[in-house]
């Protein structure tokens, strides 16, 4: 009928097909800079992956060669490592979602009217990082060491046995991935709260929605951009990461992961194809996660 | 009552009753103890212009805005202190509010699936065919045009068949020939439904066209409220007498008055209105004629029982609209007056700067109810040039919006 006449189809856009040579001017410094450190160190990660030790060589003396068995060694050798860090990295993850979200949707969205506060927040979340993240982990060991008051107070209370610790121990690893990516998961979940509209929520109570439906159905989809963010800026160094799981900070040799290996093999054993293969390995499993991730999380609409 | 529970649809629309409402904000009284008694069934318009607080009335409906003060009663049951959610409304929102991460479909459904109502997506296809969209059904509100757009919202709540649906100026964005249409189009669903309507607008056409009940809003207060036909003929304020339509007002004494009129001396010259249209029959008062009912003339009329004579004066300015022409008339000591001429010969027949004199049926005067003190002698800012630039922005506002 007559509303159909005013249904438009949907409009091709025209991009630009200018060709500039601005533009490709412009280009040059960052394509180099991507292939100079970029392209180039992963080449040689690779090739490394594959060489092979020198015959009667010394410690640390490769030469170049095709030796896949590398990649199966290494996988074979630290399975338990690689499968332990991706563990801790999505546990990490999890709880720093978890707590950075109230705190985020605090500053972007309650505190919108009081523009000062809000800023002061942000200022408080990002404060940590004027100190060393070195420092502040190695101060989280003191904190939890046995003398400690914590571990002396959990024993006070009976909840950890008179041999207890807290250094060393899973609980210390994962705690130490979450404090140190707090900050990269509430930043980028605040700058989508902080832009949620809010008639969407006012639209979800209107229609029957309880306030816990409309989190649900309309917050959580809406900011669901700064969620894989903020998620992606966590996991992604967690799962690398070998600072909080290392024997000097918070963790123990029962608690290495991939990470440890791989600094382990670079400098320590001087086994430089292991490392690199683990490297890759590393990055491959990294990749097919985030991938099948971005896929699932549906975000193309929204960004 | 069963036809209040958000669970099931309402059988029919439901009275809603504002009592003694106030809603202040911090520095700002929106409302000013509000009553408002809207009978169920009817389509009730809330006309005002921007800041008069008819959106702040519609939101506390809503539930989405708390009441300061007062009692809100939707079929007689107290939902002052209900959530939202917790309802038996529905708005259409003015800035649509579809969710963006949600089909069409998935929109309209939103409500049928929260409430745990059967079949929910045939429902849904039902209501976007009504308002003619069902075809677009699995698009992305982002893809639809803003009028297709507000008539999504429009379906996303009628589907839900709420005992009273709130109407947030729903057809702003439109563009004039499909506000048309789905002005027609609300009114009719309006009535096969028989739902209630609130309908909140600044567009004293679309008000007047569309309600069988508007009430006219200013400053949070309710300056009058009644049928379209009672408000434009029978303006009880200066504010309604100057925001639905134009008139022509006058204030001064009552000299004479007898069982059927009053006479009031406006300027030397005696008035006469009906004593049953006038509101306040002694003193200093206010009284009006619209310039649509005042004929111009160009020799003095011999004096006639019945008819108001002003004159002479001159024209200062004629704008011609096609369907009517627009005169100015300066009469000296008494003001400026706005004349409708409909255009039954070609062209204007007097220019600026000709004697004109201008007559009205005594039957068509009005007395208003205001104290005449704080109104000024002429309100009506009625020159073409500010009428012009009314226009334009109206014009260039229309155009952004579509």
């Amino acid at each position: 009928m007559a509303f159909t006449a005013f249904s438009s189809q949907a409009v091709v856009e025209q991009a630009p097909r200018k060709r500039s040579f601005v533009a490709l001017v412009l280009l040059v410094p960052g394509i180099l800079y991507l292939l100079l450190f970029f392209l180039a160190p992963l080449i040689s990660l690779v090739i490394t992956s594959f060489q092979q030790p020198v015959l009667d060589g010394d410690i640390g003396e490769y030469t170049t060669g095709f030796q896949w068995q590398n990649y199966t060694d290494a996988v074979g050798e630290y399975l338990p490592l690689i499968l332990r860090a991706f563990g801790f990295a999505l546990i990490a993850t999890v709880l720093a979602l978890v707590i950075s979200y109230p705190i985020a949707y605090f500053i972007g969205v309650k505190a919108r009217r009081w523009p000062l506060l809000q800023s002061l927040m942000l200022t408080l979340v990002i404060a940590p990082f004027f100190i060393s993240f070195l420092l502040r982990t190695l101060a989280w060991k003191q904190i939890m060491s046995d003398e400690g008051p914590i571990v002396v107070f959990l024993k006070s209370i009976a909840v950890l046995p008179s041999d207890g610790h807290l250094t060393g121990t899973t609980f210390s690893v994962i705690f130490g991935l979450t404090y140190n990516f707090i900050p990269f998961m509430t930043l980028p979940l605040y700058a989508t709260l902080e832009r949620l509209d809010l008639r969407y929520i006012e639209a979800g109570a209107d229609l029957y929605a309880s306030p816990w439906t409309t989190f649900r159905k309309v917050t959580i989809p809406l900011t669901m951009p700064g969620i894989v963010s903020g998620t992606l800026l966590t996991f992604i160094p967690a799962a690398g990461d070998y600072i909080n799981a290392s024997r000097d900070f918070l963790g123990s040799s029962s608690t290495a992961m991939v990470g440890n290996a791989i600094e382990a093999n670079f400098l320590v054993l001087q086994n430089y194809p292991i490392a690199a293969a683990l490297s890759i390995v590393l990055m491959a499993v990294i990749l097919i996660i985030v991938g099948v991730y971005v896929r699932r999380a549906g975000t193309e609409d929204l960004i | 009552m069963a036809s209040l529970s958000t669970a099931s649809f309402a059988e029919k629309g439901a009275d809603l009753e504002l009592v003694g409402i106030t809603k202040r904000f911090p520095g700002v009284t929106a409302i000013e103890s509000l009553d408002l008694t809207i009978p169920a069934g009817s389509f009730f318009a809330l006309l005002g212009p921007s800041g008069c607080g008819k959106t702040t009335t519609l939101r506390l409906v809503a539930g989405l805005e708390e009441a300061t003060a007062g009692r809100i009663l939707i079929g007689g049951k107290d939902v002052t202190s209900t959530k939202p959610f917790q309802r038996p409304v529905n708005t259409v929102f003015q800035s649509y509010a579809l969710f963006p991460h949600m089909t069409i479909l998935e929109n309209v459904a939103f409500g049928l699936r929260r409430r745990k109502i059967g079949d929910p997506v045939a429902k849904a296809h039902e209501a976007l065919r009504l308002v003619e969209l069902d075809h677009l059904a699995s698009r992305r509100p982002a893809q639809l045009s803003g009028g297709q757009q507000q008539r999504v919202a429009l379906a996303r709540a009628i589907v839900n068949r709420p005992a009273l649906l709130l109407l947030d100026e729903p057809l702003g964005a439109l563009d004039l020939k499909l506000r048309r249409q789905m002005q027609l189009e609300l009114k009719t669903i309006q009535t096969e439904v028989g739902l209630t309507f609130l309908h909140v607008t600044h567009d004293q056409e679309e008000a007047m066209t569309m309600a069988d009940t508007v009430a006219v809003m200013n400053k949070g207060r309710i300056e009058q409220m009644g049928a379209p036909e009672e408000l434009y003929e029978l303006p009880r304020t200066a504010f309604v007498a100057n925001f639905l339509g134009q008139s022509n007002l006058f204030t001064g004494p009552v000299t004479s008055s007898t069982a059927d009129a009053i006479t009031v001396d406006v300027g030397g010259v005696p008035i006469v209105v009906p004593r049953t249209r006038a509101k306040r029959h002694a003193g200093e008062i206010a009284i009006g004629v619209r310039p649509e009912k005042v004929t111009l003339l160009t020799s003095a009329p011999a004096p006639q029982a019945g008819r108001n004579v002003l004159g002479p004066g001159r024209v200062t300015d004629v704008s011609f609209s096609g369907v009517s022409t627009q005169y100015l008339v300066m009469v000296p000591g008494i003001g400026e007056l706005v004349v409708f001429a409909q255009n039954m010969v070609f062209g204007p027949v007097v220019h600026v700067g000709a004697e004109v004199w201008v007559s009205w049926n005594a039957d068509h005067g009005f007395g208003l109810d205001d104290e005449p003190g704080d109104l000024p002698r002429f309100a009506p800012d009625a020159s073409t040039e500010s009428i012009a630039i009314q226009r334009r922005v109206a014009l260039e506002e229309e155009l952004e919006q579509a």
